[in-house]
């Protein structure tokens, strides 16, 4: 915590749980889109998001995020508009996901290239999130740091071989966080790893390298 | 380094050295931030610009909120203070500035949360007011915005800043106490009158219930910056008239803290009880969300 935490962020109203993290939760999905043509959205709200995401402008807030505005971006409030203009279908879906925090997005993506995705994350207060499941499998981390998502096969030591290659190719990587989850013994895993650093450019290529990893994504800090 | 776990902390050291809170704050922030103090103090003086920039927008006549529930009331209330009103252009013109900052962030217009989005009326409202109506320097009242930040800092950590947490005392309460030390630094007065006024802030909001109606940001939100900014004004004028917070700041804080946790949750923004749930509160959230 620092002083600017108290006086600041600058960002767009009314809330900073319900349009700054919104915004956030969006950057998410605008960094796992990466730089590709966005064709459509639909994005589920739940809890306090499917009650009051009118009047907190929730779904312009979710939608500049997915388009790369940020949370002081004067655009939010014409998010809806501009998605139009540029061509991209949104939707959005009250529902109630079951075990969810209140404030809660579930973001399907579908790009013109033919691939999709599913983001879903949490508000938590204060403008901080929380991003709980891409694709469907289970993450958690909070977008502060730049964070790597290493998907792989449940093998002994995939894990000792992406951190040692970070380790040996990288010394000054410094990991913040590591999680990992599995859907079963020897099934698909996924690696969240969140690191103090900038990643260096070749980073994620050189973990897409190693054996039994079948993709790896990075998330600049958003 | 500062740990920023009590105000007594800040007031001691600022004291001992004979400096402002602000300057001791600029300073070890800029330590443990690992950057220079100029560059932090640009920062808080783009903060101060954008506070300025919401007052303007916030104070257009045609101004509304998202939910079509609130809107104008930073017009009207600066219209008014061309008159004076009862508490005199300086207070009617300060409080006019609350209610624009309070009306920009609701109708998705941009501010700076202090400490948050809800509450972000009250810090504007005071220290805008005294530079631009008492010919304060702008370096003083920005610089002010860092002693606002430090006790800031010691009731997030100590206490909560959040509603959801702590009521609309921790936002409105928080913020207004944060405002009453800067404007006593402003006013000149020494660390610990900063630390009286910050007491006698949250002692006079104490137990004040977070009750949005229908969960928006507007009702009752808007015109509790204008009670924080009062209240934060009464405070900061106390305690330069040398009246003593009788309980200290950090212990109003821990109490804040303990009457916080012993709300019951329909009164901590869940717009479950309080104003949000009485007849017409309820009738203007089925009006915004379209029930009947």
């Amino acid at each position: 915590m620092n002083v600017f935490d108290m006086i600041g962020p600058i960002m767009i109203g009314p809330s900073s749980s319900h349009t700054a993290g919104a915004v956030r939760l969006g950057r998410v999905v605008n960094k796992l889109i990466d730089n590709r043509q966005l064709k459509k959205v639909e994005i589920t709200l739940s809890g306090s998001f499917a009650q009051t995401y009118k009047g907190h402008g929730t779904d312009r807030a979710l939608l500049a995020g997915i388009m790369g505005y940020k949370s002081y971006s004067p655009e939010i409030r014409s998010a809806l508009d501009i998605a139009s203009e540029q061509g991209i279908d949104y939707e959005f879906i009250t529902e109630n996901i079951k075990g969810a925090h209140p404030n809660t997005a579930r973001i399907h993506y579908f790009l013109n290239d033919g691939t999709e995705g599913v983001m879903q994350g949490a508000s938590i207060g204060g403008g901080n999130i929380l991003v709980n499941q891409i694709n469907g499998m289970n993450v958690e981390f909070n977008g502060e740091n730049n964070t790597i998502l290493v998907m792989h096969e449940d093998k002994p030591g995939v894990i000792a071989s992406v951190t040692n290659m970070m380790h040996w190719e990288h010394a000054e990587l410094n990991i913040s966080n590591f999680h990992l989850s599995r859907q079963e013994k020897g099934g698909d895993a996924i690696m969240t790893i969140e690191i103090d650093n900038q990643p260096p450019d070749t980073l994620v290529d050189d973990i897409r390298k190693i054996d039994h990893v079948t993709n790896a994504i990075l998330i600049r800090r958003v | 380094m500062l740990k920023y776990e009590s105000v007594s902390e800040l007031v001691a050291e600022a004291e001992k050295r004979n400096i402002k809170i602000s300057e001791l704050v600029l300073e070890d922030q800029a330590k443990s931030m690992e950057k220079e103090p100029l560059e932090l103090y640009e920062k808080m003086e783009i903060s101060f610009q954008v506070m300025k920039d919401s007052i303007n927008e916030g104070m257009k006549k045609d101004q509304k909120s998202m939910s079509g529930l609130t809107g104008g009331e930073g017009y009207l209330m600066n219209e008014y203070a061309a008159t004076g009103g009862i508490s005199g252009n300086f207070m009617t013109k300060a409080m006019a500035r609350a209610l624009a900052v309070a009306g920009c962030n609701a109708s998705m217009g941009r501010i700076v949360a202090a400490p948050t989005a809800g509450s972000c009326g009250i810090l504007p409202g005071c220290l805008v007011s005294l530079y631009e109506d008492r010919g304060f320097e702008e370096k003083d009242v920005v610089m002010a915005m860092f002693t606002a930040g430090a006790i800031g800092m010691v009731i997030a950590e100590k206490s909560s800043v959040a509603g959801a947490q702590g009521g609309c005392q921790a936002e409105c309460g928080s913020a207004s106490a944060m405002a009453a030390a800067a404007l006593v630094e402003v006013m000149g007065g020494r660390p610990s009158q900063c630390a009286d006024a910050c007491a006698m802030a949250i002692s006079n909001q104490m137990g004040l219930v977070c009750d949005p109606v229908g969960g928006l940001v507007e009702i009752p939100c808007i015109k509790r910056n204008v009670s924080g900014l009062a209240i934060a004004f009464s405070s900061a004028d106390m305690a330069l008239a040398g009246i003593r917070a009788n309980i200290p700041a950090d212990e109003c804080i821990g109490a804040m803290r303990e009457v916080g946790d012993a709300l019951p949750a329909s009164l901590k923004e869940t717009a479950g009880g309080g104003l949000a749930t009485t007849p017409t509160g309820r009738k203007l959230r089925d009006k915004v969300f379209g029930l009947t």
